[in-house]
């Protein structure tokens, strides 16, 4: 069974993504800030990431940078998934590494099709 | 709604569009007959159905048929198939026809999504020989549809079903709270309102046709002369490109089903001399 770690500070997003993602067959790990989530993944490394831009702590962009330079942190797919919406936004997420972007608000179809693009599915 | 007025929305679709409504979608026919109620000014769908019975207004008529058909469309729906158009009949294609205009028809266009993710296709198709001119053509039914295609606005939503983020960055701009695409993309695509129960020769000869799922939302009475239409305005060596699981075996024999390939197929060379 596939791994996706959830990232967000929000526990009603975390709950929302962990029904979606485990009906898609993935097991979930939960994280609520950037260190924590990078504990995880030392820890063991997710195959999927979902991940939110704000959280106080570390954010998401800073995540994804320490993430990509962690041994076998390459290999996690992630997926962003936040409010931010501009052009801007996605390049930076695009540059530092990720694979995917979903802006909020998203529903179940949303994360499906995205990680099915991401070929996570 | 009373099974009269269903009766006369369903022969009234059948009749000017080829369209299939089922008796028992009641609600489907009230959900997309609403908006439209309201538009016009009447009080209700009753209110509205019943002026047509009385004046038999051509243009109410029309608008009644166009808010009936089928809508539903992705950007990049059907993956493998769009895959399959980048890797190896766009640049296939490229080859062929190096003295004119490659020309592709969304036959069934909706709000646009299908064509527009040809056009983006076609640009990023690595083994298109350089120089190769497309030429995309979208049309539909809907009058309303074209608009918004037309005008290369999407919602969020819209652009979160089917559009890879990459594409989404590569051909689109914030545009208030919509996206709308570039205008390289928008300009490669010329637009009309084609019912495909009318004559199609004037549209010319085309390399490629899309109609993928819309056979499932006409009448069956109807398919095959759709189908053997469509098939008289492919090239000899042209591809109609239907959806994935759609067989056309029972249809027609107007074109065959390409090996390996679900929802492709070639014009057959005997229907060539009728056509």
């Amino acid at each position: 069974m596939k791994t996706c770690l959830v990232v967000d500070d929000s526990r009603v997003i975390r709950k929302v993504a962990r029904r979606v993602l485990e009906d898609i067959g993935f097991e979930i790990a939960e994280a609520a800030d950037g260190v924590e989530a990078l504990a995880w993944c030392r820890a063991a490394m997710p195959d999927a990431v979902l991940l939110d831009w704000n959280m106080p702590v570390m954010n998401g962009i800073e995540f994804l940078r320490h993430l990509r330079q962690e041994p076998g942190g390459d290999a996690p797919v992630v997926v962003f998934c936040t409010v931010e919406n501009s052009i801007e936004r996605i390049r930076q997420a695009l540059d530092c590494g990720a694979n995917e972007y979903i802006m909020k608000p998203f529903d179940g179809d949303i994360i499906t099709a995205k990680f099915a693009e991401a070929g996570l599915l | 709604m009373i099974p009269e007025d269903m009766e006369l929305l369903a022969a009234l679709a059948r009749q000017r569009a080829g369209l299939r409504i089922e008796s028992d979608k009641t609600y489907l026919v009230e959900s997309r007959l609403g908006p439209l109620a309201r538009r016009e000014g009447f009080e209700s769908i009753e209110a509205m159905i019943a002026a047509l019975r009385a004046h038999r207004e051509d243009r109410l008529i029309w608008a009644v048929v166009e808010a009936l058909t089928l809508n539903e469309t992705a950007f990049f729906r059907d993956r493998e198939t769009f895959a399959h158009l980048r890797d190896t009949l766009l640049p296939a294609l490229s080859r062929q026809t190096r003295d004119r205009p490659i020309r592709i028809w969304s036959a069934a266009c909706s709000t646009g999504q299908e064509v527009y993710s040809l056009a983006m296709t076609a640009a990023d198709a690595r083994g298109v020989e350089p120089g190769a001119r497309f030429e995309f053509f979208g049309s539909d039914l809907s009058d309303r549809c074209l608009e918004k295609a037309q005008s290369g606005l999407y919602t969020q939503f819209e652009v979160q079903r089917g559009l890879p983020i990459r594409l989404l960055v590569k051909h689109f701009e914030n545009a208030d709270e919509m996206w709308a695409i570039s205008p390289r993309i928008r300009q490669a695509v010329r637009w009309r309102r084609i019912n495909l129960m009318a004559d199609l020769s004037p549209l010319g000869k085309f390399d490629a046709i899309l109609l993928r799922n819309v056979l499932p939302g006409l009448d069956p009475g109807v398919h095959a002369r759709v189908i053997e239409s469509l098939a008289a305005r492919l090239e000899d060596d042209g591809v109609l490109l239907m959806g994935e699981g759609e067989s056309l075996t029972e249809v027609t024999g107007a074109v065959l089903p390409v090996a390996d390939h679900p929802g492709l197929f070639t014009r057959d060379p005997n229907f060539r001399a009728a056509a």
